[in-house]
Parts: structure tokens; C-alpha cells; sequence
């Protein structure tokens, strides 16, 4: 059976699993709607919240990126498992004994502030604004590789499957679809890598084929061969980093609180019926996302072996069908520089600029001109790094099931995370924005209302910006992460773990943390970026890891306003003291 | 806030604290300060600080998880502040 069919046959069963949980979860109360009833068994939660986490970037494109750069991936690998250690020591089960709703209320009633609210719900908003675009993106891809449908056919297809289950489930129906998201999605990186695995190195678990001896009789261990592949073709050796490490730290610290401070996530712990199911629901949470966590360098290290060994000294005549349609895609190229009609795959960029601008026509090997001036060196190959994760079944000659799997994997992932982010904007209107500030008497009714229609215009936004994508909106998304590092983290933290910790020093760190980190990615992404580069940043940080001193800058201009200023209400200090205690208590005052 | 109450908190920020202090240790110490140094070392198929950036530090960090879960619910119990307790 051809690819396609099976493709068509795996999305649409997937997706008919997922719109039948969402009729037999509905949501009928805002209380179910928003944290579905808190009653999601912790072993639920932890599956529903490494799907609502685990997104198009992790699942497509993370094992890409550490399959080109080797050993600086380690900042994606520790620092979107690392925040779930902050997550479910510092943060979980303190924001579940709060048992509201969202991290807005949480933020409003702990700072007595509507100002502090409101800032609140804009950071969350645009935090999670940010990262849906990039989500409906890779809808778009999955789709239009696939099944050579229009981008915009796959958006809106994606867009309707969400519309169902979001607005009618809300994070009851959300949750459970996300459980059945998170199984496809495992299955479909886990089985290629297996197969992968076995082929390279004759051991089933790609986690342990990672450290295992090749199976091509040499002996040598895999990661060795890799080294000295890698060094021979004059590129960086795979197990050695580029990255300083002073920059290397700043961004995985940053993505490590980033993650602690995602309002998508933090809410996945508000669904759960205790303080202590919500410190085992991380536990939970982190080992079925070490699962894909494990396997992706492993999945990156076999990938560069299969690129290497299938490709270099390849005579382009008799390139692979593989090479030739994703050529055709736009996101493979090839440039003669010697004439010689073999691909060089060697170490530096093959093109200048470095993305591929094609010429109609084709060249003397049948390969699509370019427009490009050659690169210096003698790489003649360029590789989009996102194309890793789908063509890798097909580089390895796996057989059609896997790869259509595979195709079924990535929209789970996608759509798994377009979900829980669109729940949380359409909470932080209905609930934080209309009920809280604008319009406090609106009944249960009509709350529910307004969430449902809010859910279902943040599904048309989002798909529209999937459909017509603003540049600046895909760069962001890598920030969302150092924003919600330098606002969110520190405030909430502070506010479980001092009682001191009052509205004047919250608005304070907030504000700082928030405009420093922002201006400085402003400064370098988009005003000069001709100035972005090692030399020009400060103590050598990016862009990508600015996050964690603007984190920083927030938590020590709190502790200091906080003792110019008086202390918070006694009826907040005694909020403050109850949150630490998981019993339920009278308390006096 | 009670006696009792203070003494539970004092011994959750200890816990949490000691926990941290392997979390640091294992991710941003071994995984990318001191992993060059690692790296002369093996661990069967890796190099040491390799494996703890890519492998090991994530191994350590669901361990971490589930050391503070068992031992925060004995605390819990410990000092009567369990939920399940009735008042």
C-alpha cells in the first residue's frame, strides 16, 4: 500500500478516536470546562501534560537540531526536562492546594492587585498567542508533505479537529484526547527508532543503542564512529559543542524556569484532586516525556550516520526518491561547486546566504538551480534541519506503515498543544478578563458561554496565523520561553515561599524582568541584527538565554522593593501560610 | 501559623534544598561546566559528560521527582498535615 494511503488512513482514524473522546467528555460547568471537574487521575494527568508540553518543536524538529549541532542540543534536552524538577518541587502542589482556576488568579489574589491581574493576562495571552501560531505551522507541514495538500487545506482541517474538542470538551474533553494524543505520539517516535536501532547497532532500546557498538562488524562503539566520521568530513566532531558555556548555561537555565512558568502547563496541576496527586502527576508527567526526551539524541545520532553514510560521494543521478522530493520541497539542496556530479557533504555552510534561493530550471545532474553564491568550502549539501524527524524512516528505507505513522505522530503532537493553549487564553478571557474584572455578575451560564466563544476565537486566530504566518511571530516563539522565565517564575515562586513578598515588589520585578528581557531580544532579533553575535552581547549571553538574567534582575529588585514597601495584608499572609500546608485548616488570622 | 506548622514548612524547605542541590549538581555542573573534564572519562558507549548532558541528567531528574513525592507524603504523615486527616 502506498504512503499515501496510509497516511490518509492513520490521521483518519487518529482523528476519529479523538473527536469520539470529545463527545463523550463534554463539558457541562465552568468548573469542568477550566480544570475538568479536578478530578484526572494523577497517572492521566501526567500523560495529558507531556502531550499538552510536548509540541510540534519536540517532536519534529528537536532531534534535527541535535542531530546538526551534537553536543550543544544538551541546552534543549536538560532544559525542557530540568523545569518539571522546579515544576514539582517549587510550584505544583503549592498552586494546587490554591485550587483556583488559572496562574492569573493566582497572581491577582496573592498581590491583592487587579493591576497585577491584568498583567498577568496579557503575559499569558501573548505568551501562549506566540507558541500556537508556531503549532498550526506544523500542522500545515505535516499536512501538505504528506498528502500534497495546499498548506492552508491542512491549517484549516487541523483547525476544525481543535474547534470540536476545544470548544466543546473544554479541559475535560481537552484532557483526555490529550492522554490518546500523547500514546500515538510515543508510538510514532518510538517505532522508527527502534527499527533504526537495531539496523545500526543490533540492540531494540534506541536509548541504549545510543551508547552501544556499531553492528557493522567494526566494534566500535557508535557515538566513536560518529567522532570520527564527522572530523574526517571536516565538520565538528558530533560529541563536541561550538556553544560557550557561559551561554550554554543562561539558555538552558532559561528554558528551565521557562518551563515552570508556561500557564499551559502550570494549569494541567489544577486538574488533579490533590496536593499530593499533583507532586506525583510530575513525576508521571517527566517519565513519559523522558521517553521521547531519551530517544531523541539517539534518533539525531543515527539520523547523521544514515546522512552521512547514504549521501556523501552519492552520484546525484541515482539520489533516492527521498532526496529528490524533499529537493522539490524546497528544503534540500544541492550545488555543484566542482562539477563533478557527486554530492560533497562536508563540514560549513554549502550556500551563501545559507537558505537555499531557487532558479527554474535544472542543471546538468537533473538537480534544481540555484540562485546562491557557493559557501566557502567544499560542502555542496544543504539540509533543513526540521525535515530530520519525517524523512528519517525514509532515509533508512523503513517500510510505508512507519513512515506514515510518523506523519500521524507529528500532528498528534501539534494539535495536542494547540489545545491546551487555546484553553488557556480562552480562561484567562473568560474567567480572569470578563468574570474577575469587567463583568463580575455574569452567571455560571454565561461565563461558560463566553469561555466556549472565546475558545472558538482564539481556534480562528491561531489559524489564521497559521495560514498567513508574520515573521516575527516564528521568531518569538523561541522567546517565549526567556519571557515566561523573566516574569512568571520569579513572582510565583516568591509568592509561595515568602510571606513578606508584596504587590509593589511583584509589579516591580515583573516589570523589570519583562522589559529588559524583551528589549534585548527586540534589540538584537529585529532593530540590529547585524550586532547579534557573541561579541556584542552582554557577558556574552544571546539572545536565547537572556531570559535567565532578566530572571534574575526580577528577583533581586523584588527583595529589595519588598523591603521599602509595607507588607502584604494579613489576610493574604495567612492565604500564604495555608497554601504550604496540604491539610485543609481553619485558620485564625 | 502554629508550631507545628513551622517545623513541617522548615523541613519541606530543607528537603527541597538538598534536592536542588543535585539537580544543579548533575544538569548545569556536570552537563555543561565541567563537562569537557567529564568527557576524558567513559561511560560505556559515551563520553561522561556527554551522557550527562544528553542521557543522564534526565535519568536524575525523574529520580529527584519521586525521592521528594515519597519523602514529602512521609512528611506529611509525620506532622499530621496529611489531607486525608480529619481536623
Amino acid at each position: 500500500m502506498s504512503v499515501q494511503f496510509l497516511t490518509y488512513l492513520f490521521i483518519g482514524l487518529s482523528f476519529a478516536l479523538y473527536i469520539g473522546i470529545a463527545i463523550w467528555s463534554r463539558s457541562a460547568t465552568t468548573n469542568e470546562f477550566y480544570v475538568a471537574g479536578s478530578h484526572v487521575h494523577p497517572v492521566a494527568n501526567g500523560a495529558a501534560t507531556a502531550a499538552d508540553w510536548m509540541s510540534a518543536a519536540s517532536f519534529l524538529s528537536m532531534a534535527g537540531i541535535i542531530a546538526f549541532e551534537g553536543a550543544d542540543g544538551a541546552r534543549y534536552l536538560m532544559g525542557w526536562t530540568g523545569g518539571y524538577v522546579l515544576l514539582a518541587l517549587l510550584l505544583a502542589p503549592y498552586l494546587r492546594k490554591f485550587s483556583k482556576f488559572t496562574v492569573p488568579d493566582f497572581i491577582g489574589d496573592r498581590y491583592y492587585s487587579q493591576i497585577a491581574r491584568l498583567v498577568a493576562v496579557v503575559c499569558v495571552i501573548f505568551i501562549s498567542f506566540t507558541y500556537v501560531a508556531g503549532q498550526m505551522r506544523g500542522v500545515g507541514i505535516v499536512f501538505s508533505r504528506f498528502l500534497e495538500v495546499d498548506i492552508n487545506m491542512g491549517v484549516i482541517i487541523g483547525m476544525a479537529i481543535v474547534f470540536f474538542y476545544a470548544v466543546l470538551g473544554g479541559m475535560k474533553g481537552i484532557t483526555y484526547t490529550q492522554v490518546a494524543q500523547y500514546c500515538v505520539l510515543i508510538f510514532a517516535y518510538l517505532v522508527p527508532a527502534i527499527f533504526i536501532s537495531l539496523m545500526l547497532t543490533g540492540n531494540p532500546v534506541p536509548m541504549l543503542g545510543f551508547g552501544s557498538t556499531m553492528d557493522d562488524g567494526s566494534g566500535m562503539y557508535l557515538l566513536d564512529k560518529l567522532d570520527g566520521l564527522t572530523s574526517e568530513l571536516g565538520m565538528t566532531a558530533f560529541t563536541e559543542g561550538n556553544k560557550s558555556t557561559v551561554d550554554m548555561f543562561f539558555i538552558t537555565a532559561a528554558l528551565m524556569a521557562g518551563t515552570a512558568g508556561l500557564p499551559h502547563v502550570i494549569v494541567r496541576f489544577f486538574t488533579v484532586p490533590k496536593v499530593r496527586d499533583a507532586r506525583i502527576s510530575a513525576g508521571y508527567a517527566l517519565i513519559f516525556i523522558a521517553l521521547l526526551y531519551t530517544t531523541a539524541p539517539a534518533v539525531a545520532a543515527f539520523a547523521r550516520i544514515n546522512i552521512i553514510n547514504n549521501v556523501d560521494s552519492m552520484e546525484y543521478a541515482e539520489a533516492p526518491n527521498w532526496f529528490t522530493r524533499w529537493e522539490n520541497s524546497g528544503l534540500i539542496a544541492w550545488l555543484d561547486k566542482n562539477n563533478d556530479g557527486l554530492v560533497q557533504y562536508r563540514g560549513g555552510a554549502a550556500l551563501a546566504p545559507t537558505k537555499p534561493v531557487y532558479e527554474t530550471g535544472r542543471g546538468e545532474s537533473g538537480q534544481r538551480m540555484l540562485d546562491n553564491e557557493p559557501g566557502a568550502g567544499e560542502n555542496e549539501l544543504y539540509i533543513d534541519r526540521d525535515i530530520i524527524v519525517l524523512a528519517h524512516p525514509e532515509i533508512a528505507a523503513l517500510p510505508n506503515w512507519i513512515v506514515a505513522l510518523v506523519a500521524a505522530g507529528g500532528l498528534a503532537a501539534a494539535l495536542s498543544t494547540a489545545a491546551g493553549l487555546l484553553l488557556v487564553m480562552s480562561t484567562s478571557i473568560s474567567h480572569d478578563l470578563l468574570k474577575k474584572c469587567l463583568m463580575p455578575s455574569i452567571n455560571e451560564r454565561q461565563e461558560l458561554m463566553f469561555a466556549r466563544t472565546a475558545a472558538a476565537l482564539a481556534v480562528i486566530a491561531a489559524g489564521l496565523l497559521g495560514i498567513y504566518p508574520l515573521g516575527f511571530v516564528v521568531q518569538v516563539v523561541a522567546f517565549a520561553f526567556g519571557l515566561a522565565a523573566a516574569s512568571f517564575f520569579p513572582v510565583i515562586l516568591l509568592g509561595i515561599f515568602s510571606t513578606r513578598m508584596n504587590r509593589e515588589a511583584a509589579i516591580a520585578g515583573m516589570v523589570t524582568g519583562l522589559t529588559f528581557t524583551f528589549s534585548y531580544i527586540v534589540f538584537f532579533k529585529f532593530i540590529s541584527p547585524e550586532l547579534n553575535n557573541a561579541d556584542h552581547w552582554l557577558f556574552g549571553i544571546s539572545p536565547e538565554g537572556i531570559g535567565t538574567l532578566g530572571m534574575l534582575m526580577n528577583f533581586a529588585v523584588s527583595l529589595v522593593v519588598m523591603r521599602l514597601t509595607p507588607p502584604p495584608p494579613r489576610e493574604v499572609q495567612a492565604l500564604v501560610e495555608q497554601i504550604r500546608v496540604p491539610k485543609k485548616q481553619e485558620y485564625h488570622g | 501559623m502554629s508550631d507545628k506548622n513551622d517545623s513541617y514548612w522548615r523541613a519541606n524547605v530543607v528537603l527541597i534544598l538538598s534536592l536542588l542541590s543535585v539537580w544543579f549538581l548533575v544538569s548545569f555542573v556536570c552537563g555543561i561546566l565541567i563537562v569537557d573534564f567529564l568527557d576524558q572519562f567513559r561511560f560505556f558507549g559515551y563520553k561522561l559528560g556527554f551522557w550527562f548532558s544528553q542521557q543522564g541528567s534526565i535519568l536524575f531528574f525523574i529520580i529527584l521527582i519521586f525521592v521528594y513525592v515519597w519523602r514529602m507524603n512521609r512528611l506529611d504523615a509525620d506532622h499530621g498535615v496529611d489531607e486525608d486527616d480529619q481536623a
